[in-house]
């Protein structure tokens, strides 16, 4: 089962985007818990622009990468770069801060509050004003919370959810908090947009759906999106370079027309007889 | 109008004043609640180590005087000075916000991913040491709290109720004071949440705190703001109370009565807290009017804890509380 792309949104993937110098690297990563080994020696990097791919079986640690990268977890071993330098032990607040954004993949929204002021959380880290400011509600903070709402506006008129702006998340149904978390992600302005399975648990139409928005957000905004996801088609539809893991380890990494063919991935996918 | 019935609307408004004073502690536990998930039980002795220190600044009374004296065979008590109300109250809250860094830096840091129950059990050590502390620092004698607010019979109320109904009503003026600052606070306190960006974001960090980190709010920063805002609505009810009672150690069991109060309009509702504490002070006080005298009296000691035992057999999260949904 496919996510179909768009023509026209195939050509941009595939075509002239550009696709900029290293932004971020992780070094021989290694992440264990307990005597569990979760990511084993990975090294890889993301270009400024790109779409990357992380995909693999069930438990491969794709998830643990993404968790690596936004600093929910410490690897044991190994470095990551962020442009062009070491990134020290950080917070994931402080990850947040720098311009990383990302989802969860069981959607970590705030359920009671609406979907504007989900979004409008996004941009706290943008928001400058002091408390004071906001108490007299003197120009600065009513022109910044004015210049917010701006730019989340538009972010609710590209996703598409006009019509619940107002609604509180937690009743949405499945496939729009997917959207809303997304548009959170997105009102940060961030650099690394991170997506843990954007498509899963969604049907035909919606896998669609959400394939022409991470398509179009890489387009518009240039944004740079590292992206797990468990489908292959999807994957050799929308990313420039794919990392494939399994057991921990990187097996592939490289164009998806390429990594598809690779004897080790074809392997893991279908389930041949582990030596490890 | 009949002479019961009058006694009554003066019973039922009294009940409504106590009532505010309830909910001026039970909002401290709210807001703790619903920010962290923790019941804190010190909420209580906060309010009165809010009051004590607030009594000590204001009469200059010398900080751990008894441990000093006893160590270096001083006889020192007093510096001598007495400081203005306000700068007294601005201190104390400066003391407030201290506590709520260290709480968040001793305390709290250690228990991050805990279960509920661990943190509501260093809660309850919190309490102890709180209550400790307190009496170190500023002796264990009951202490007159002034800060000038106005006490005694309201004779304006007394006066008017007396030209309409020939019976004049009589409610104490510090309770009139305490239920417009507990209008203000709460207004105050949801202006904040609503419309600030530190509210927003201890909406969000009270909602979830994985997704509050991967917007890039920081929980431990949250937490000392909450355990302040906490610290501020402790020394508002000491204030209160201590005024109305005198600042002692009993004060501390105010916080039991929050307990009912919690339990009538659900742990995470604000407006939940308000109409808990109304609902308890007017029971009550109808109660020990229209029942007590058949029963022997006392009821009040009683009342609101079997009011709310009767409540949790029907409505477990509250009045206000989030609805108990389980999927299966």
């Amino acid at each position: 089962m496919t996510g179909q792309v768009q023509p026209a949104a195939a050509e941009a993937a595939g075509g002239d985007r550009r696709i900029g110098p290293v932004v971020m690297e992780m070094k021989n990563i290694t992440l264990r818990f307990g005597g569990v080994t979760a990511i084993r020696d990975i090294s890889f990097d993301i270009r400024e622009g790109e779409i990357r791919a992380i995909i693999g079986p069930n438990g491969a640690g794709k998830s643990s990468m993404l968790n690596v990268i936004s600093g929910f977890y410490r690897p044991q071993e190994g470095e990551v770069w962020f442009r062009g330098q070491r990134r020290p032990r950080l917070k994931p607040y402080q990850v947040a801060r720098q311009g990383i954004a990302r989802t969860f993949q069981n959607i970590a929204l705030f359920e009671g509050m609406s979907v504007l002021d989900n979004i409008m959380t996004g941009r706290l880290t943008l928001m400058r004003s002091t408390i004071l400011d906001q108490a007299l509600w003197w120009g600065r903070a009513e022109r910044e919370e004015v210049a917010h709402r701006e730019k989340v506006e538009k972010i609710i008129d590209f996703l598409e959810i006009q019509h619940v702006r107002k609604t509180p998340v937690g009743r949405l149904p499945y496939g729009l908090k997917k959207r809303v978390e997304l548009a959170r992600a997105l009102a940060a302005e961030p650099r690394i947009l991170l997506l843990d399975e954007p498509m899963a648990g969604m049907n035909v139409e919606e896998k669609e759906d959400m394939c022409r928005f991470v398509l179009d957000v890489n387009d518009e905004f240039g944004t740079t999106i590292v992206l797990i996801e468990h489908d292959m088609g999807v994957v050799m539809d929308l990313s420039d370079r794919v990392v494939v893991m399994d057991y921990g380890r990187k097996i592939a990494d490289g164009p998806p027309a390429e990594v598809r063919r690779d004897q080790a991935v074809i392997d893991a996918y279908l389930g041949v007889p582990h030596d490890g | 109008m009949s002479d019961q019935l009058l006694f009554a609307m003066e019973v039922t408004l009294n009940g409504l004043m106590a009532g505010v004073m309830y909910a001026l502690v039970a909002l401290g536990f709210v807001l703790i609640f619903k920010a962290s998930g923790i019941f804190n039980f010190a909420q209580g002795v906060m309010a009165l180590f809010a009051a004590l220190t607030l009594v000590g600044f204001q009469t200059g009374q010398v900080p751990f005087a008894h441990l000093i004296n006893a160590v270096f065979g001083t006889r020192i008590h007093h510096f001598g000075w007495s400081v203005p109300t306000l700068a007294a109250i601005v201190a104390t809250m400066a003391v407030m916000v201290l506590m709520a860094l260290l709480v968040e830096r001793l305390v709290l840091k250690h228990f991050v991913n805990q279960a509920p129950i661990i943190l509501f059990m260093a809660t309850i050590g919190l309490a102890y040491f709180l209550e400790g502390l307190g009496d170190v620092m500023w002796g264990a004698d009951i202490k007159r709290l002034d800060v000038g607010l106005p006490q005694g019979i309201s004779e304006t109320i007394d006066g008017t109720t007396f030209g309409w109904f020939g019976y004049g009503f009589f409610i104490d003026r510090l309770d009139i004071v305490a239920a417009l600052v507990a209008a203000a606070l709460v207004v105050s306190l949801t202006l904040f949440s609503q419309y600030t960006r530190q509210g927003r974001a201890l909406r969000a960090v009270a909602d979830d705190h994985q997704a509050a980190l991967s917007v890039g709010i920081s929980l431990r920063a949250i937490w000392v703001l909450v355990w302040s805002i906490a610290g501020f609505v402790a020394l508002v009810a000491g204030m209160m109370w201590g005024t109305k009672l005198g600042v002692q150690f009993s004060l501390s069991l105010i916080a039991l009565k929050a307990l009912p109060v919690l339990m009538l309009g659900g742990f995470t509702s604000i407006p939940g807290a308000i109409v808990g504490g109304l609902i308890v002070g007017v029971g009550e006080k109808l109660f020990e009017f229209a029942v007590g005298p058949m029963i022997g009296g006392a009821t009040e000691n009683w009342f609101a804890y079997m009011l709310a035992l009767v409540f949790l057999l029907f409505r477990p999260q509250g009045l206000f509380g989030e609805r108990i949904i389980e999927r299966v």
